[in-house]
């Protein structure tokens, strides 16, 4: 965990819809990815935190959007912390792959930043409301993408 | 895009390259395994003296072309080692000159973009397989890779590649490019005994190729 000492932290949220139960074959690559790559995410420099189920070593069990939405969120330094994380290690070819595990029919957009105040953790409503808001709004201070990112308040 | 009006900057610095020493320093620098070089080598690999490698090489810094870094060389460390020396290796801002003007990185991202928000991918992909397959992989593999500007270097069993033809536009459209170019390779490395897999690091094309088991 590195909080660092900026007043602001970095909030992701992503959804997506399983194209098929999670113990069918054709999700058994993404399943066997969850644990190295959120092991890869725990030990990279600036992340601090990723919502996990009770008990459990990760989201995949939540489903607080909807019986079929899956959800995944988590806590960085800075939009580079988490842009050198998704895309510049082994998890590229997660998200390439991406399509292959998940539809985001009617989900659109389905990854969604914001800053939050450093040292809170973001709350499943709030981040569905900033996901609305990037749908409603496209990409704005409030609720914003990697490829258009937003300075954090100062 | 290019604008006539856009010219100017462009030419200036590319203009820079125009004096054939110069250019050679600049391939010297450029040529290897990525590693910083310094005016000594750059010297021997030309000919020249080091005063005069130097002043190719700092006008290709003020160019924008090179980079600077001071670093002891290997083998040298403690007192008596001396100044760290000046070292470059290739800025990483690109240059392009269009003339009459032409736009294809535009045009490039939009069509990128297209295909991210229709969820065409895998469309995508089998068009880059397909063409991979038609240049085919004939005769020396790391010629193949160098004529499609991958700047390979072979580490045994593996092949890692320096530069990512792609580059910008991988940086606005990761999984969409990234997955082209990996596609693309896998076609072009069809029946060669190597397989082509995504492993970013560093400044490398995230793609790597490696021997298959059975080749």
């Amino acid at each position: 965990m590195d909080a660092g000492s900026a007043t602001h932290h970095l909030a992701q949220l992503n959804v997506g819809r399983p194209v098929a139960p999670l113990d069918d074959p054709v999700m058994a690559d993404f399943m066997a990815g969850l644990e190295p790559l959120n092991a890869l995410a725990d030990g990279t420099p600036g992340f601090v935190w990723r919502l996990t189920g009770d008990g459990e070593p990760d989201a995949t069990g939540l489903r607080p959007f909807g019986p079929d939405i899956m959800v995944n969120m988590s806590v960085w330094t800075t939009v580079e912390a988490l842009r050198g994380y998704v895309y510049r290690t082994a998890h590229l070819d997660s998200v390439r792959r991406r399509h292959e595990w998940f539809t985001h029919d009617g989900l659109d957009p389905y990854l969604v930043l914001w800053w939050i105040p450093a040292g809170t953790i973001p709350t499943l409503a709030d981040a569905w409301e900033r996901l609305d808001l990037l749908r409603r709004n496209g990409p704005g201070p409030d609720a914003f993408t990697l490829r258009q990112p937003y300075p954090a308040p100062v | 895009m290019t604008a006539p009006d856009d010219l100017q900057p462009g030419l200036e610095v590319l203009g820079v390259l125009a004096d054939p020493v110069r250019r050679a320093a600049y391939r010297v620098v450029v040529a290897g395994d990525g590693a910083p070089v310094g005016r000594e080598e750059v010297a021997a690999a030309l000919g020249v003296g080091r005063t005069l490698a130097a002043f190719h090489l700092d006008k290709l810094v003020d160019a924008g072309l090179l980079d600077v870094s001071f670093a002891r060389r290997s083998g040298r460390s403690g007192p008596g080692a001396g100044r760290p020396a000046k070292l470059y290796r290739r800025a990483v801002t690109e240059h392009a000159v269009s003339v009459p003007p032409r736009a294809y990185r535009f045009a490039a991202g939009l069509l990128a973009e297209a295909v991210e928000r229709a969820g065409a991918d895998a469309v995508l992909y089998d068009v880059a397989r397909e063409h991979g397959r038609s240049a085919g992989a004939h005769g020396d593999l790391v010629e193949a890779l160098e004529a499609q500007g991958y700047e390979p270097v072979r580490e045994g069993d593996r092949i890692r590649l320096r530069n990512c033809p792609f580059h910008r536009l991988a940086e606005d459209f990761p999984p969409v490019v990234c997955g082209m170019n990996l596609a693309l390779l896998q076609g072009l490395l069809e029946g060669t005994g190597w397989r082509a897999a995504i492993e970013p690091a560093g400044d490398d094309c995230c793609v790597v190729i490696s021997k298959t088991n059975d080749g």
